[in-house]
């Protein structure tokens, strides 16, 4: 399973700061600390950057691929910046990641990027208006999304579906839907649809203590139903183990007794 | 319609591992799919072959092998000489003669004929102990020592000793071969536990432990196949190091390549049913993915190469 390291994000106050005042430490540390813990993928997230998206998204970009020769995942709702991104990005290492186009209107822009740019999309399962009530709904915004791919000249397997994760203490039973539909996203094609979580949204609004055991308990289900990718902390070995275990009982790695080790 | 062949695709590599130093250096691994299957990935070098010799003459090995190895068994040197000038890739010395229940020869003396032998040919080497896990953690360590610079393979460490046996090899730049028994998750963490050691994945020859025809040859092909299967379809860098089947040692010591022709009539006559059971041994370790492989009979080693060089194109 692709693991897209979540850690430069502007949410994080370290981050925030770094990126106004362009400086290249802290984002460089958190890119080489979380290659080194196994992330295929380093999420850069800039936000809406609605000044100087462009511009920001171009630094932060080379600033990352100064340290780590991985491809990146671009985060940031301003379509200007993710061309920018786009653009700088050095694709040596790999195609990037667009994060992210929906079935919203205002989204449709980025899976035309895709196109242009040759690059992977994460597509979340949304369209305008409300959320979606079950996994077969996800399959039909789905539906949606991969026709308008087509349209952009996107291969399928440059699509990441994402079932859009939701909090379980309001909405519980919408945990047991995103399971569901990642299992039902794969037959909407052949070879199967890729599918991606931004996982820790599951425990949001949860304990602080409670929250590291649903997240690495979810993502154990997700990963047996065939999850391709999964946006998370790779710092936190816990969470890594988890990924590493299920793997190792799925037969997709050969188990050895430091297997967690590796 | 025409028929399209069906392709694998492969994510992962076997490394290259050398062995010996100057023109007749050798090359072993390389491989980007399953054994011999050209259509489908790149095949850069061939299995080799090494001939085994002792540190003591073969008084106890059976007689078509020692007949076919004659004058030569009397001196280590002689005898690797004569493994080159017939054929052999490679000269694999087995310090047999330091078995506590052999002779108990002393490391050092282990060494100079270690050393002596590696001045009489330009072949690469390889360096078993005599299998005393204990013993052979001096014994190596002195070989290793006495053959600094030539590149060889010294092995075999396991579970008991892996150590200090490791700890020979990178002191003295050799590559190390690294015996598991039978079991690809032991064989997996003994190159594991190498690794976190600080040597280098690279440099591992993997052993599965070898077995004869009629003598559970099938485990170590399903071992070898698991392991390949590992390194080349799901890119386990662990499992991606050259493998090694030590032949000679397992064929030479079962009742079809003993018993005389008078006793079983039915079977065929002795020398030919012996070569061949070297022969039909050899080639299921090639097929499983073997990269090197260790021979006792010359004409047995002679029949192996002709099979590789025609698998090969």
């Amino acid at each position: 399973m692709l693991i897209i390291g979540e850690k430069i994000s502007v949410i994080a106050k370290k981050v925030r700061e770094a990126l106004q005042k362009h400086e290249p430490k802290p984002l460089q540390e958190l890119a080489v600390a979380q290659a080194k813990a196994g992330a295929h993928f380093i999420d850069v997230s800039i936000g809406p950057a609605e000044e100087n998206g462009p511009e920001l998204m171009d630094w932060a970009v080379k600033v990352v691929h100064e340290v780590v020769h991985k491809p990146l995942c671009l985060d940031t709702t301003n379509i200007k910046a993710m061309e920018a991104g786009l653009k700088a990005h050095n694709n040596t290492w790999g195609a990037p990641i667009i994060n992210s186009t929906s079935n919203e209107p205002e989204r449709f822009p980025m899976m035309e990027l895709a196109g242009k740019y040759n690059a992977k999309i994460i597509a979340l399962t949304l369209g305008k208006g409300s959320i979606p009530a079950d996994a077969e709904d996800r399959c039909v915004i789905a539906a949606e999304i991969m026709a308008r791919g087509m349209e952009y000249g996107v291969p399928m397997e440059n699509i990441f579906l994402d079932p859009l994760i939701l909090q379980i203490c309001t909405m519980q039973d919408q945990g047991r839907q995103a399971i569901r539909a990642i299992k039902m996203f794969q037959q909407l094609n052949d070879p199967p649809m890729q599918s991606v979580v931004g996982l820790s949204n599951i425990s949001n609004g949860a304990p602080k203590h409670v929250r590291p055991v649903i997240n690495r308990n979810f993502l154990a289900m997700l990963i047996y139903e065939g999850l391709s990718a999964a946006i998370i902390d790779p710092l936190d070995k816990d969470m890594m183990d988890t990924v590493k275990t299920v793997e190792m009982i799925m037969g997709k790695t050969m188990y050895a007794h430091s297997y967690l080790d590796m | 319609m025409a028929l399209v062949i069906p392709k694998e695709t492969y994510s992962g590599k076997i490394y290259n591992v050398q062995l010996g130093a100057g023109a007749k250096a050798v090359t072993i691994g390389g491989a980007s799919a399953l054994p011999f299957l050209a259509f489908e990935g790149a095949f850069p070098n061939k299995p080799a072959v090494a001939l085994e010799i002792m540190d003591i003459a073969p008084d106890d090995w059976p007689e078509t092998v020692k007949k076919a190895v004659g004058g030569a068994g009397a001196s280590p040197a002689k005898w690797a000489k004569f493994c080159q000038d017939n054929g052999a890739d490679m000269v694999a010395l087995r310090l047999m003669g330091t078995h506590p229940d052999q002779q108990n020869k002393s490391a050092e003396e282990a060494a100079k004929v270690a050393a002596e032998v590696a001045a009489a040919v330009d072949i690469p080497l390889i360096i078993l102990g005599s299998g005393h896990a204990e013993k052979d953690t001096q014994v190596l360590q002195a070989a290793a020592a006495a053959t600094r610079g030539k590149n060889c393979a010294i092995g075999k460490a396991v579970e008991e000793n892996y150590k200090t046996v490791a700890a020979a090899a990178m002191a003295n730049d050799h590559k190390l071969i690294a015996m598991s028994q039978l079991d690809v998750n032991l064989a997996k963490q003994l190159n594991i536990l190498l690794t976190q050691m600080g040597f280098a994945k690279e440099r591992i020859i993997m052993d599965p432990m070898s077995s004869a025809l009629g003598y559970g040859l099938e485990y170590t092909y399903s071992v070898i196949e698991r392991i390949r299967q590992a390194a080349l379809l799901q890119n386990d860098p662990m499992m991606q190091t050259p493998v090694m089947c030590d032949i000679g040692a397992n064929v030479w010591k079962v009742k079809e390549v003993m018993a005389p022709d008078a006793d079983v009539p039915e079977w065929g006559g002795l020398e030919d049913r012996a070569l061949a059971w070297e022969v039909i041994t050899a080639s299921g370790m090639l097929t499983a993915g073997a990269d090197m492989l260790i021979m006792r009979h010359p004409g047995a080693a002679g029949k192996i190469k002709e099979l590789i060089a025609e698998l090969m194109g």
